[in-house]
């Protein structure tokens, strides 16, 4: 059978977002893997410039559905850097507490998909049901499941009652329990081992030098970990493990993801025992003073970047989100080299992707050919083209009729 | 003119077309049902393979261009046909079926071997790459499950005397405990019936996440829900064909008790072809091929050597 390329995406069963992977097979044997990414660019770092920082706050926090919390924390700890704002000890611990909680439920999340890329629907039906109690929780503290709104410049927007915490730590006790099971089943069922163990394989001298951080560094035993190796809100204040793993593969990437989860279970205990009391928020000035700084935050995929600086306006002058599935993606090429058909879904799932994250980056056309467009431009070339594309161009018909007036005139 | 309307009957009511159909669908709802609440959830309502059915037969069928459009449009009905045709074969309520003679048992066999042939060559002529795979996976484990489930499936007539489906019934009627030798063959069958109604984990040929719908990827409308129902018969037939071959019990009994003995067998099959696809995981191709030929095979050989060794000892 000659080489035959399929392609995986943009649109497949596979892939929860548009991203493209062609994949040239000759039989089941992988030959090679393009990628293109950039289906879901979004201009949500070219839409901050026009917003006040509040309402950024809330834009950037819909960057992603799953990690929303990562990228309104990241956002925050940069402004209040520029604006050398004291957030409150408790607001701190609220924002590791919420954090923490979505670490929990991104993991389950995954636990699940990586079930149903490999068949075993079964997992995703009983982790994502257990995962509802982590939503729950979410929306008991923040009054919402997913972009919890919770963070505000200076501060968090609701307080924790005791109530509450007895729920959150109730709960947890439930999802230890379910991960441990989680954790038995992963080591003792032999068609989830069979399916996971030496797959996507990669070393950790591959996994520096293509850059993989967060839960797929750690299983190719890239010991890092911004929480630890930079403390930021309270992680200083609380104990916890780092989890690597030497399996260097999914099996591996599996084990550290539940690992994780029982760190965030002990972490959260230890907050919910310590949480201190005081205000919520300080006050954050309308206009940031000049300036600029870079916040780096441990969300549940890896590290996320984000880069704010002001020119003392009401508006930030440039915004940079660095999402951590960017620095991963790299590695998937990596993993699938001479790998088969059927590895392809559980290797991509693998390392947690997640495009619309990732998808910001224009590319900068250099060759000839190609023009420059002033934001105002592009604007216009965006609204033209939608019309066109809509079959709504009316200008088009305008001229038609022009030119081919109907018989008998106008009426 | 009796018997032309004895035999139209049989081809259109009973057991040929319109039982054979609301058994399928009986038989996927109660698949879909299980695997449901195993997995802690609703599951669907009893007509909903009825209504997907009659959904998919109103929706717009579509061809690919390039597509072979006889061979196209003709799988799915000769996938149903011979799927059907071999309930003819097959003793459902007594120990005589409708249709028998020496030899049925491999007819039987080949008839269920047809729709996996039309899944291969229907999915071959779409020209899509995924149903291409699809079609490639399809034929592959073809041949890991069908020898197992061919030996152990002979292994009773082995011991009966005769290549008749009914004959074995016959026989194990006279000699009940006999039939307990089988049931090694019976967990080999339960296992190669997963693959041969590409079920997880044999489910490569259309594994979802891999290839979109493998081998049915270009099928829509009509002609995809004459492929699903003909699976749905198959999963009867072949529940039907394990429940006479290797629990032949109780065939000689008046109707009234052999018709819920029936129902009870098949459920029976039917439910542990549930829990399989609950617990586990896809397999890929190679642990697929190295499953049957490792484990399977060899499991088929014992059970073809003990069906041998009693044989030789009864006609002592």
């Amino acid at each position: 059978m000659s080489p035959v390329t399929i392609p995986v995406g943009p649109q497949h069963p596979a892939l929860k977002e548009p991203e493209s992977f062609d994949i040239t097979l000759e039989g089941e044997r992988i030959l090679g893997v393009t990628m293109r990414l950039g289906y879901n660019h979004r201009g949500i770092e070219k839409a901050c410039e026009a917003r006040s920082w509040v309402q950024d706050l809330f834009l950037l926090e819909r960057i992603c559905g799953i990690c929303s919390h990562a990228h309104s924390t990241a956002f925050c700890m940069a402004v209040e850097d520029i604006a050398s704002l004291q957030v409150p000890p408790r607001a701190q611990f609220i924002r590791t507490l919420v954090g923490e909680l979505e670490r929990i439920h991104s993991h389950l999340l995954w636990l699940g998909v990586a079930g149903h890329e490999i068949g075993l629907d079964t997992l995703m039906m009983y982790a994502w049901r257990d995962r509802e109690t982590v939503m729950d929780l979410l929306a008991l503290l923040t009054g919402n499941r997913v972009n919890y709104g919770i963070n505000l410049i200076g501060g968090v927007r609701r307080d924790v009652s005791a109530e509450q915490l007895e729920q959150v730590l109730r709960s947890i006790d439930f999802l230890e329990q379910r991960v441990r099971y989680y954790v038995e089943v992963a080591r003792t069922e032999s068609t989830l081992h069979q399916r996971l163990a030496g797959v996507g394989p990669l070393s950790m001298d591959d996994a520096r030098r293509l850059g993989a951080i967060g839960p797929t560094g750690r299983a190719s035993m890239v010991d890092r970990d911004t929480r630890r190796d930079d403390p930021y809100l309270a992680y200083g204040e609380v104990q916890f493990k780092v989890i690597t793993d030497w399996h260097c593969d999914v099996y591996g990437r599996t084990l550290v993801r539940l690992g994780e989860l029982l760190e965030s279970f002990s972490i959260i205990r230890q907050l919910a025992a310590r949480l201190p009391a005081g205000p919520l928020k300080v006050k954050a000035p309308r206009k940031v003073p000049a300036g600029q700084a870079v916040a780096r935050y441990e969300a549940p995929r890896g590290e996320d970047l984000h880069f704010v600086r002001s020119n003392g306006t009401e508006r930030p002058e440039r915004v940079k989100v660095r999402a951590p599935t960017l620095a991963n993606l790299a590695s998937v090429a990596k993993m699938l080299e001479n790998h088969r058909l059927a590895d392809v879904p559980i290797v991509i799932a693998a390392i947690d992707p997640c495009f619309s994250c990732t998808d910001r980056a224009v590319r900068l056309a250099r060759s000839a050919g190609c023009e420059r467009l002033s934001w105002a431009e592009l604007r216009q070339h965006g609204i033209d083209w939608y019309r066109r594309e809509a079959g709504l161009d009316l200008a088009a018909l305008d001229r038609r009729l022009a030119a081919h007036p109907p018989p008998g005139g106008p009426p | 003119m009796t018997a032309v309307l004895a035999a139209l009957l049989a081809l259109c009511v009973f057991p040929g077309l319109l039982f054979a159909a609301a058994g399928g669908l009986a038989a996927e709802f109660v698949d879909r049902k299980l695997h449901a609440r195993m997995q802690n959830r609703v599951g669907p309502p009893w007509f909903q393979p009825l209504a997907d059915f009659v959904k998919l037969l109103s929706k717009e069928e579509l061809i690919p261009g390039q597509a072979d459009r006889f061979v196209f449009r003709a799988m799915p009905i000769l996938a149903l046909a011979a799927a059907t045709t071999a309930l003819f074969c097959i003793p459902l309520f007594g120990p005589r079926a409708i249709s028998r003679f020496e030899g049925d048992a491999l007819v039987v066999l080949y008839l269920l071997t047809l729709p996996t042939l039309s899944f291969f060559l229907g999915g071959w002529a779409s020209t899509s790459p995924y149903a291409s795979i699809g079609s490639m996976r399809s034929l592959t484990q073809l041949f890991a499950y069908e020898v197992p489930l061919l030996m152990v499936l002979m292994a009773p007539g082995l011991l009966a005397g005769s290549w008749s489906l009914s004959g074995m019934a016959l026989f194990f009627q006279a000699h009940a405990l006999l039939a307990l030798s089988n049931l090694p063959g019976l967990c080999v069958a339960l296992v190669a019936l997963l693959g041969k109604l590409e079920k997880v984990p044999f489910d490569l040929a259309e594994a979802e996440t891999e290839i979109v719908a493998g081998t049915f990827t270009e099928y829509s409308g009509r002609r995809l829900a004459f492929f699903r129902l003909a699976v749905d018969v198959e999963a009867v037939v072949a529940a039907s064909l394990l429940a006479s071959v290797f629990l032949p019990w109780g065939l000689s009994l008046p109707l009234a008790a052999t018709v819920p003995l029936y129902l009870f067998k098949v459920l029976a099959v039917l439910f542990v072809l549930a829990l399989l696809r609950t617990i586990l995981a896809r397999l890929r191709l190679e642990q697929m091929l190295e499953f049957c030929w490792k484990w399977l095979a060899p499991a088929a050989m014992l059970q073809l050597l003990i069906s041998v060794l009693l044989a030789g000892g009864l006609s002592r």
